[in-house]
């Protein structure tokens, strides 16, 4: 079998976990904080930041083929474009 | 690409020849992967919609969700991502063992998840804010919306949570047969992607019903 898969340790998954706790904490006492109309937009970016680390090494992208990365981007492209369609009819309704 | 090629016996070219695409498998998840984003998205865009619609209504409904019960499902989700992680990383390094605890745990903490689900509705059932009761409507329609897209989503949620206990639990019975094994554990890693996937909702879900302000 000449099949190269690149095999992620224990410890860099035990790191991920972390830095997604420690990122769940901040999100947490942020919402604790009055901010306002920023209140939304910091916790989406750190809901982002928190896909991209589960996706990226826990669902292994980072080390798959790229057309693995090609359907991610596609996928999330159309959301996109689905949400901004929409937003665009609902406000200029 | 990959192709994985195991020939079953070297002295007899007669015997079964197994073929695998193990990407052309994964590429298949992952595509099924998408039409559930595309599922999940659609709700996300309902409320998307009404949220700024219905901003200071869904501010008061949101208050009532228990933020602390969502913090503890967000923390056992996160680490039954980890453990099903490990147990294909286990797999991978040839430890059985490790593999099977791994997927044992994985199911335990979704079991969890769904038991302080479980407490979470039933608490708000018993103060009657349900979809169609007296007490909810009786509200202003933003609240109204916002808890009929919490009993939605989540529910949706805990649905695909469910499924995923069914699935680990076949894998956990595949690792034990050793159906899954070191040279082959697509199987495994694509049941792992559904479970990271259902994490990956959650991680919107959690901010955006639990921690509005």
């Amino acid at each position: 079998m000449e099949n190269k898969k690149h095999i992620i340790g224990y410890n860099a998954y035990i790191i991920v976990w972390l830095s997604l706790l420690a990122l769940t904490a901040i999100t947490v006492s942020v919402a604790g904080i009055h901010l306002g109309d920023y209140t939304l937009l910091i916790a989406m970016f750190i809901a982002a930041i928190k896909s991209a680390l589960v996706i990226n090494i826990f669902m292994h992208i980072k080390f798959d083929e790229p057309i693995f990365k090609v359907f991610l981007a596609l996928s999330g492209l159309t959301l996109l474009i689905i949400f901004v369609l929409t937003f665009f009819d609902f406000i200029y309704r | 690409m990959n192709h994985n090629s195991v020939a079953g016996n070297e002295n007899n070219h007669t015997a079964a020849h197994v073929h695998r695409d193990d990407v052309g498998a994964k590429l298949g998840m992952w595509l099924f992967l998408f039409t559930e984003v595309l599922l999940f998205g659609g709700m996300f865009l309902a409320y998307a919609v009404y949220r700024y619609q219905y901003p200071d209504q869904f501010r008061i409904a949101a208050m009532e969700l228990n933020t602390g019960i969502g913090t503890l499902n967000t923390v056992i989700l996160l680490t039954s991502s980890l453990t099903v992680a490990l147990s294909i990383a286990a797999i991978q390094k040839k430890n059985k063992f490790l593999s099977i605890l791994m997927l044992s745990l994985t199911v335990v903490f979704a079991l969890m998840f769904m038991v302080n689900k479980y407490f979470e509705w039933m608490a708000k059932i018993d103060h009657g804010i349900f979809p169609g009761s007296e007490e909810l409507l009786g509200r202003p329609n933003g609240q109204i919306l916002f808890f009929g897209l919490y009993y939605v989503m989540t529910g949706l949620h805990g649905l695909h949570v469910f499924i995923g206990v069914i699935v680990l639990l076949f894998m956990l019975y595949f690792l034990i047969k050793n159906d899954i094994t070191p040279d082959n554990y697509t199987k495994l890693e694509n049941a792992g992607l559904y479970w990271h996937l259902v994490d990956l909702i959650w991680i919107f879900l959690f901010p955006l019903f639990y921690l509005i302000q």
